[in-house]
């Protein structure tokens, strides 16, 4: 039984095929790749896994649980984190506060208690060092540079210490020197035990990080293995450079 | 610094307390009985308002159940003038925190323009109902409230209701600081700057909402109760009041919308402004121009609302006089891996 599976999963936008019986499973404890152009329906597979979308057809699952109908929040509880393309961070609260909004509290005593307690200040510190953004925790997430509030998210969906981590184009926009960091946070993260899932245009990331590969091409699976075999895959070129 | 937060606030304590026996003038306590009723009422409406970013623009709505729910009350109980009613406050708050969940419900179903435009349309309706149900609210012939008893004169009347709406200010402000402090109040802050980011983090996003709507119209409700019985009647255009959602929203958004002291210090201004422009100016209706020009100068020149403006001078005046500059630290003695680290996340920038 793989850590997350999705099965034969179909979403259509009104005549718009996003996604056509695609397939994918993860295994626990791998960084697993997933590329295709432009459009081939990786984002779309992204929301559906997290709850952001319902599926038309098909299964997805979670330790062999299905979680295809639940909401965003469950996912998340569950033990399934996300990043966007776009990063998405709260502008308005300092860093520190952003840590504190994934931390996760089930008591109705809890959710009424002070937003911080010693405790998850001390893990938020942890994460942020880990990251490299201590010395900004005082300030307005807005104020963040590109390549900071991507770290910063990377931070926060930590802080709830999720089994599954999807990322949506980590290394997009932002500079070498802060995609080696990130490679490297990546490669922690999973020798603790950490399961990925990302989506990448950049190749030489995908290819140096990645254990497996799956290739979506318009909305299905074209392909899957080890980088190597992917590379080498006469079908993935087609759907890269063809019509 | 601390000590000094503290001594001042006890400082406002003490005025506020000792304020109708410094100005005793009933026309003076009037306008600070009105001007308490608009900070508890912004108060509980920043709650929800504030907090969340969702602008409801029809909580004269659960003002007005409010103030018709005490009325009736006092009405079928035949309860007299006097002490009593404010005991029935409360209820009142609580009817209209009531009819505000399946309210609330249905307006945060959407959001932004569409929710404001839908928290009006929910006013209008009540405000036709008080209208239109006859056999309960009287229609436009309104409702009175149990009258006073005659020993009490204007300036002990006035100091009473003074003091409810002290307290119903007290108790709205210290709600809404618990809230801001609470993890509760971050989960409403997060769905204000982000609702399905927020969401995708395990916040209870809709049920978030919802209990802070409600508790903004349980104080919105129950300043409409007191307003009601300060009064001695009601009618439906005074109780469901268009004017009461532009003031509320008004006052938030000059001292600071989503701020605790926002709401507070948008009533001190505008509504003795209001009040003594009305009395000045009020025969040839200069005085709704004066309060536009006004209200078009603190748009202009703090946009933001007076506390957070004001917080950011302070702040950028601290950084620029002290010498050591705490937000950037010279890059060339950064010693520990995690400032290096840093360092390259700077980089990062583009």
């Amino acid at each position: 039984m793989s850590l997350l599976e999705a099965q034969a999963v179909s979403k259509a936008y009104g005549g718009i095929r996003a996604l056509d019986t695609c397939s994918i499973n993860v295994e626990q404890g791998t960084i697993a790749g997933l590329i295709g152009p432009n459009g081939s329906g990786k984002t779309t597979l992204f929301n559906i896994i997290t709850g952001y979308e319902r599926v038309d057809a098909g299964e997805i699952r979670f330790k062999g649980k299905p979680i295809m109908n639940l909401g965003p929040d469950k996912v998340f509880s569950m033990g399934i984190g996300r990043t966007f393309q776009l990063t998405r961070i709260f502008p308005r609260l300092t860093v520190m506060e952003n840590m504190h909004v994934a931390a996760q509290r089930q008591s109705l005593r809890g959710i009424l208690g002070r937003w911080s307690s010693s405790q998850e200040q001390k893990h938020a510190l942890e994460l942020l060092d880990f990251v490299g953004i201590t010395r900004l925790k005082d300030t307005p997430a807005a104020n963040l540079s590109y390549g900071q509030k991507k770290l910063l998210e990377f931070a926060f969906i930590l802080i709830a210490e999720p089994e599954v981590i999807l990322l949506d184009e980590p290394a997009g926009g932002i500079n070498p020197t802060v995609i080696g960091q990130i490679t490297e946070r990546i490669r922690t993260l999973n020798k603790r035990g950490v399961t990925f899932l990302i989506v990448e245009h950049n190749m030489e990331f995908v290819m140096g990080l990645c254990d497996t590969v799956t290739v979506l091409h318009r909305g299905a699976k074209i392909a899957e293995g080890t980088p190597q075999a992917v590379r080498a895959n006469p079908a993935v070129l087609e759907a890269y450079l063809g019509d | 610094m601390k000590k000094a937060k503290a001594l001042g606030l006890l400082a406002l304590l003490a005025f506020s307390l000792a304020f109708p026996l410094l100005f005793s003038n009933p026309a003076i306590t009037t306008i600070a009985v009105f001007t308490l009723l608009f900070a508890a009422a912004g108060t509980g409406w920043n709650i929800f308002s504030g907090y969340t970013g969702y602008i409801a623009l029809g909580h004269a709505a659960y003002f007005g159940l409010g103030a018709y729910a005490l009325a009736l009350l006092c009405q079928d109980e035949h309860i007299p003038g006097g002490y009593i009613p404010f005991l029935f406050v409360p209820v009142a708050g609580l009817i209209a925190a009531a009819s505000a969940v399946p309210l609330g419900a249905i307006a945060l179903r959407t959001r932004r323009h569409t929710f404001v435009v839908i928290t009006i349309a929910i006013f209008f309706i009540f405000q036709l109902m008080a209208y239109n149900l006859r056999a309960i609210t009287n229609g436009s012939a309104g409702m009175s409230l149990p009258l006073l008893p005659p020993d009490w004169n204007e300036y002990f009347l006035n100091d009473v209701f003074y003091y409810v709406t002290l307290v119903l200010t007290l108790l709205a402000l210290t709600l809404s600081w618990w809230v801001r402090n609470s993890k509760y109040g971050l989960g409403l802050l997060a769905i204000r700057d982000d609702e399905d980011r927020a969401l995708g983090l395990g916040v209870k996003t809709g049920s978030y909402k919802l209990v802070a709507f409600v508790i903004s119209a349980f104080f919105v409700g129950m300043a409409g109760a007191i307003y009601a019985y300060f009064l001695g009647s009601i009618y439906p255009p005074f109780a469901f009041d268009a004017l009461f959602d532009v003031a509320v929203a008004l006052m938030a958004f000059l001292g600071g919308l989503g701020t605790l002291s926002g709401p507070i210090l948008g009533a001190l201004i505008l509504e003795p402004a209001q009040q003594y422009l009305a009395l000045q100016y009020g025969e040839n209706g200069w005085y709704l121009i004066l309060y536009g020009l006004l209200f078009l100068m603190v748009i202009l020149f703090l946009p933001e609302g007076i506390v957070p403006t004001l917080s950011k001078k302070w702040a950028s005046w601290k950084a620029a006089r002290s010498t050591a500059p705490s937000r950037e630290p010279p890059p060339d003695d950064t010693t520990t891996s995690s400032q290096k680290a840093a360092l390259l996340a700077e980089q990062g920038k583009g």
